[in-house]
């Protein structure tokens, strides 16, 4: 028994099967990722002024990130035209780039971009605190100017140990620049290259602090949302990985000697999934290391 | 090596079709130039103060939405693809705004806040 | 995706030997990991109406407690009590926080472990490629892939019956911020929990609906049969194709809302928790911020097409069955199939109407009571389609025709005490009353579940060559029938009594008002409710040993034992793998019984038009493509 329409194309649809099959599954993924941005413009519509941070995300990695996947999109497409002229050893490299981009782009995100959020620290001030951390935090000059208010303190935690022990009563923060030149016009926008925090310790009383956490997905919504985005993302990103070694591999040689045809269809396919999960991160590097 | 033996079902049209896609490799290489030159421009538009932070949002979007434009058009070959598919295209994008809009009506439309 | 499927299609072409595949496949391969539609169908059937039976039997443990609260289940409390371990069922009582799981888990496992495997999966994938005259699925490893899904999402449902602390227990909705702190108490493991493992089994369960949905929308556009055009589809495939879409693009967003709920339990996030969030009287520690409302939006916008999906495949199975049975084409096919896309098209967009008690604005309120006042319309035309098609036939009350006449009736009343529901100034009193509970389970229990019956009694000799049992069918079905009307009438009144949905105590410690109908308070109601609920159960028991009974026992019979016109009946029972002896070529529309001027009185989609014929209908071109 054979199906019908897997390599050739239907007459009445001029389509074959997987091609119809790719583009619904592709219509649940909008609905999937339109769930997450949906929920993304939910929360950002209901965080209060000052909780929806900025400029805290490395913007020449993103945007290097961002240059690897199109780059992965350009040769992946390229790849399936070189089989489209049954250039296999053509194919093959562009395949092995395709590869490369996709594992780079989880290796930066993974051993860079994510560790090192985890090391950065941010206090969250209570209300009635902010005031007296005024020469920090630079308000009366952004309310006058009509910026939001700054409401949390962020650097490195120089004594881990006062998340733990009662008796410590403060915590010491190596700021971020910001914090030490918050009146600087400098500071209100975010810098486009990541400036490390300073040797310049604030110490905070415990009493005047919300939460201290780490810029983990627990530590607000807009790293909650991060977190959850970009790791739905690199889990796309790590299967088109791994559908593209199955066809670059030797196995896939001989579908390709069989019927080039085929092997060009079932690039066609992943190649569509592939584009996707670029054009969802299209979206995803404006509004998370931008905006 | 480089040219394996095309064993398709028919040489002629193959050959045809080949030719056309020969032809698109140039204008692929040349959309993704475009798609790296407006990921420049995103990060530098988002230096530049258009007003309001919406302004911003705004712009970036409309960049993005230009960016996956050209994506979904060229390199998913939606510019000319089977009217099926943009037949379910048209019904998700559909779906997909009306949970945009109706979230969004939701939370501007409360009793109280 | 089609990697493996085209490898095993081009496998199987090299050594092409239609009939004689059994001897070659194992027996593991051809009857437990198979690809073949046919027993991948036959297995969603069976776990599926076997889940059906278990959350039933859930519910009838409830409706023990429900009837008389505080007392030990006498017998089988003590088995209950050992098999779900301490804190449930302690010396034969009902904790309450079981009461909780128990419920929760009623409704997940009747909805997505019952009715959906039963009506889409299981029809879906046995019936669909029969009548569109196809081989098999276009992706049959991806078809298995979608039926292992499964298997693995219930297995870790049931599974979490038997964690510390039980199944989950916020309710079938899941909502927050109840759900994201369940479970949370002492012992408490990260994964192991009732919660947790919920919304796992439940992401298992969208990834098969997910192929699923794929692979029967591909099918139905792509192996339709020769002449098989659009209009001449049977009713039962344009139904499974609009619920196929609604699975598709429903569901994510749900996964969505799963994957940020599983991130507020696991990874310590708040997208559904509130600032100053307050639980045992000490505030929580998070980051606040969140949205208890955001669940809801994404959980109804999959929670309100999935209606449509548990009710529009029983709309087919029924159609199919009413036009067999009256021995008449089906009345308004047109406008029955244009009903069902409009249906499909709007459940999009109705779902607010489960939130009016959550503070919306009148114009979101305006609008949603709007659109589902317009999706009522639909369905009314549905409903009238089939009862004019009963109209002037000489209808034969087979099995299957018992059932589906009974459907009608059944969901009339389920379909128009919704309407009250709709209106936001009604629903703000009927909500969470046992009103609601009974409204949607007359649409699904004695609507569905009936229209699923019909479907098993009507392609039963299909699958198995045989037919079941009449005398014993019958006795299935009258006492199913009766008992569900005295469960779920009584509990309108309840609802309008103003008895809430979820008390543990039945509304025993409910005392205002308490106004007497018949003779019998709100509570006293549950009595003579629960009674039936397991009579009922007993009367599942003749359904049981008779659909086991009769795959050996039954009565044989021929490829085409209803005189049908469609083109499953064409195949020979038992189809062997690939289906059809000769492939079929659609000639006609799929409802063409008592066709003047012909012998008999039903004439098969794949009889060609005679000449005699042609000079009386308005020609038509033979066999066009699509």
């Amino acid at each position: 028994m054979e199906i019908p329409y897997t390599i050739s194309t239907r007459p009445d649809t001029g389509l074959w099967n997987a091609k119809v099959g790719i583009w619904l599954f592709l219509a649940s993924e909008v609905m999937l990722f339109g769930g997450l941005f949906s929920a993304y413009i939910f929360l950002r519509l209901d965080a209060l002024p000052g909780e929806w941070p900025h400029g805290l995300l490395n913007v020449p990695v993103g945007a290097m990130n961002t240059a690897i996947l199109i780059i992965s999109s350009v040769t992946v497409v390229l790849a399936w035209a070189a089989l489209k002229m049954r250039r296999y050893r053509a194919y093959w490299w562009y395949m092995l780039v395709t590869i490369l981009c996709g594992i780079i782009f989880l290796v930066v995100k993974l051993t860079y971009e994510w560790p090192q959020k985890f090391e950065h620290y941010g206090a969250k001030l209570k209300p009635e605190a902010l005031a007296k951390y005024e020469k920090y935090l630079g308000n009366e000059r952004r309310t006058e100017k009509g910026l939001e208010p700054r409401v949390e303190i962020t650097g490195h935690l120089e004594n881990h140990e006062a998340l733990a022990d009662p008796n410590i009563k403060e915590f010491e923060i190596g700021l971020d620049p910001v914090y030490v030149e918050p009146n600087n016009p400098a500071n209100d926008r975010p810098h486009f290259f990541y400036v490390p925090p300073t040797d310049h310790v604030a110490k905070i009383d415990k009493e005047d602090v919300e939460r201290n956490t780490s810029f983990g997905p627990w530590h607000n919504q807009y790293f909650a949302t991060y977190f959850t985005i970009t790791g739905l993302h690199g889990l796309h990103v790590l299967g088109g990985v791994l559908v593209f070694t199955y066809m670059w591999l030797p196995v896939s040689k001989k579908v390709y000697q069989r019927n080039p045809e085929h092997l060009a269809n079932r690039v066609e396919v992943s190649g569509l999934f592939w584009h996707f999960v670029d054009l969802i991160w299209i979206f995803v590097f404006p509004l998370f290391y931008l905006l | 090596m480089n040219n394996p033996p095309d064993i398709s079902q028919d040489p002629a049209e193959h050959e045809e079709y080949a030719h056309g896609v020969h032809q698109h490799v140039m204008r692929y290489v040349m959309v993704g130039v475009t798609l790296l030159v407006f990921t420049a421009l995103t990060v530098a538009l988002s230096y530049v103060n258009f007003g309001t932070a919406k302004a911003n949002i705004v712009v970036a979007m409309l960049v993005a939405t230009f960016k996956a434009g050209l994506v979904a058009a060229i390199f998913m070959h939606l510019a000319a693809e089977k009217r099926l598919i943009y037949r379910v295209l048209i019904f998700t994008a559909f779906f997909v705004l009306g949970l945009f809009f109706l979230t969004y009506l939701a939370w501007y439309n409360p009793i109280v806040r | 995706m089609d990697a493996s499927t085209s490898a095993a299609a081009h496998h199987e072409s090299h050594e092409h030997h239609g009939e004689h595949e059994h001897h070659e496949l194992g027996w593991w391969r051809k009857y437990v990991f198979s690809t073949d539609h046919k027993v991948i169908g036959i297995w969603y059937g069976v776990c599926g109406l076997l889940f059906l039976f278990f959350g039933f039997s859930l519910m009838m443990m409830m409706r023990f407690q429900l009837a008389y609260p505080g007392h030990a289940m006498p017998v089988i409390g003590g088995v209950l009590s050992k098999i779900f371990g301490p804190g449930t069922m302690d010396g034969g009582k009902m904790a309450p926080e079981f009461y909780n799981s128990l419920g929760a888990m009623h409704g997940t496992i009747m909805i997505f472990l019952g009715v959906v495997p039963v009506a889409f999966a299981a029809f879906g994938n046995f019936v669909v490629p029969l009548q569109i005259g196809a081989p098999d699925m276009t992706f049959p490893k991806v078809n298995a892939a979608s039926f292992w899904a499964f298997f693995v999402g219930a297995a870790v449902m049931v599974a979490s019956f038997f964690v510390p602390g039980g199944a989950a227990k916020s309710g079938w909705t899941s909502y927050t911020p109840l759900a994201d702190i369940a479970d949370k108490g002492p012992h408490y493991h990260l994964i192991w929990n009732g919660q947790t493992m919920w919304i796992l089994g439940f992401i298992f369960l969208i990834t098969s609906s997910l192929l699923g949905a794929v692979n029967f929308i591909t099918t139905i556009i792509q192996l339709r049969a020769k002449g098989l055009t659009w209009m001449r589809l049977p009713f039962f495939v344009w139904t499974q194709f609009v619920t196929a879409f609604l699975l598709l693009l429903a569901f994510p967003p749900l996964e969505a809302a799963l994957v940020m709920q599983f991130m507020d339990r696991v990874a310590g996030t708040s997208f559904f928790l509130p600032t100053g969030l307050v639980v045992n009287g000490a505030a929580v520690h998070i980051s606040g911020g969140g949205s208890p409302l955001l669940w809801q939006h994404l959980f109804w916008f999959l929670g309100h097409p999935e209606v449509y999906v548990l009710i529009l495949p029983a709309f087919g199975i029924v159609a199919e069955i009413i036009a067999n049975n009256s021995r008449k084409p089906l009345w308004g096919y047109k406008s029955l199939v244009f009903s069902v896309l409009v249906i499909g098209f709007l459940s999009f967009i109705v779902w607010a109407h489960h939130m009016w008690l959550t503070g919306m604005g009148s114009t979101v309120s305006a609008f949603f009571q709007t659109t589902t006042l317009l999706i009522s319309i639909p369905s009314v035309i549905v409903l009238s389609a089939f009862f004019i098609s009963l109209w002037g036939g000489s209808i034969r009350f087979t099995v299957p025709m018992l059932w589906a006449t009974a459907f009608l009736p059944m969901f009339g009343i389920g379909g128009l005490t919704g309407i009250p529901l709709a209106f936001n100034s009604a629903d703000l009193y009927l909500h969470d009353t046992y009103y609601v509970i009974a409204h949607f389970h007359y649409i699904v229990a004695p609507g569905t579940i009936f229209g699923l019956f019909a479907g098993v009694y009507y392609w039963y000799p299909k699958a198995t060559g045989r037919m079941m049992n009449e005398f014993w069918s019958k006795v299935h079905f009258w006492p199913s029938l009766i008992c569900m009307n005295v469960i779920f009438l009584p509990m309108f009144l309840q609802g309008m009594l103003g008895m809430h949905r979820r008390w543990y105590d039945g509304g025993q410690g409910w005392t205002i008002g308490n106004e007497h109908v018949w003779g019998l308070s709100g509570f006293q109601w549950n009595t003579p409710i629960s009674w039936a609920a397991w009579t009922m159960g007993l009367a599942q028991i003749p359904f049981i040993i008779n659909f086991f009974w009769s795959i050996k026992h039954g009565k044989k019979v021929d490829d085409n034992p209803w005189e049908a016109t469609t083109l499953e009946w064409t195949a020979p029972n038992r189809p062997p793998h690939g289906n059809f002896v000769i492939t079929p070529v659609a000639y006609r529309g799929p409802y063409e019984y008592s066709l003047p001027g012909r012998e008999k009185d039903f004439t098969m989609q794949n009889e060609p038009v005679e000449e005699t014929e042609r000079t009386r209908r308005r020609p038509e071109p033979e066999t066009v493509l699509a």
